[in-house]
């Protein structure tokens, strides 16, 4: 393993983790749920009385976001290498994956560690082992 | 008031995301590539978060109703099992595949990227999938739909 010095931002790193700590916080403390991109949408599939309005809400604050910055700045550099194969494989993997394990790296990543919940830390544990054994397969033996 | 509060909540997970540079595939990538020029960046996200978070939880935890009177709904479950292992598993492989989960796949559409909207179009057919086999599931057994 080596450290790209050059890569690595812990200022901003430091500074947008704690505004999604930020976010987490808000709406714990306010609508009394968790943060979990993945329940959130999932929970439109099925759309019940009631149950609707604060999820579109909250997608739509995630999208409203870069539309935001786009409007008053120039957006971060945004890179995705991967081909239109892969993207659509690795879209049909989240979606159903994030479903069955009850959460992403929202719900269980940041929340659910957040409240030291055992399932979330075994959850995270398994998408992080996988996401690091992926690239290690697709990087370094499949196209080295 | 409750749908304002969420747009909120969304929107600064949203600038959140941008400002840490993780709705950059790339650099998540960057991440979870071990062996190769790791940038270790993700972690600090996360234990910033994590950090913000915590004391979040910690003040909730004693209440039943938030700040805006809202019940507190938080999961409760603690069983480690088969579909939380395997569903995760499931995640990390697509996670490492393109370097988008959830919530940048929504900045990532923001964005008007054609590919962002690519992978969210997938994965919203790969929740499609679950909903799919648990509709049978739950038709099968004649049990009451499990909310998340």
């Amino acid at each position: 393993m080596s450290i790209a010095w050059n890569a690595f931002t812990p200022a901003t790193a430091l500074i947008g983790g704690a505004i999604i700590g930020v976010a987490v916080a808000l709406f714990v403390v306010l609508n009394g749920r968790i943060a979990g991109v993945s329940g959130i949408l999932g929970g439109l599939a099925r759309p019940e009385a009631g149950d609707v309005s604060w999820r579109v809400a909250f997608v739509a604050g995630l999208v409203a976001a870069p539309l935001a910055w786009g409007l008053l700045a120039v957006l971060p550099e945004i890179r995705v290498d991967a081909g239109f194969p892969a993207l659509v494989a690795a879209g049909l993997l989240v979606g159903a994956g994030t479903r069955y394990g009850g959460g992403c790296t929202s719900g269980h990543g940041v929340c659910g560690v957040s409240r030291a919940s055992p399932r979330s830390i075994a959850a995270t544990v398994a998408f992080m082992a996988a996401g690091f054994a992926t690239v290690f397969v697709a990087c370094h033996l499949i196209a080295p | 008031m409750y749908t304002a509060a969420s747009f909120a909540a969304g929107f600064v997970f949203g600038l959140g995301l941008l400002v840490a540079g993780m709705a950059n595939p790339a650099k998540v990538l960057a991440f979870l590539d071990l062996a190769g020029a790791w940038d270790p960046s993700l972690a600090l996200v996360m234990a910033a978060a994590i950090a913000v978070g915590a004391g979040a939880f910690a003040f909730v935890k004693k209440r039943t109703r938030t700040l805006l009177g809202a019940p507190v709904l938080l999961p409760s479950p603690r069983r480690i099992d088969t579909r939380l292992v395997l569903g995760s598993l499931v995640f990390g492989v697509g996670w490492g595949l393109a370097g988008i989960c959830p919530g940048p796949a929504l900045v990532l559409a923001g964005t008007g990227s054609a590919k962002g909207f690519v992978f969210l179009a997938a994965m919203i057919a790969g929740n499609g999938i679950f909903e799919f086999f648990e509709g049978r599931k739950r038709v099968a057994s004649g049990s009451a739909p499990m909310r998340s």
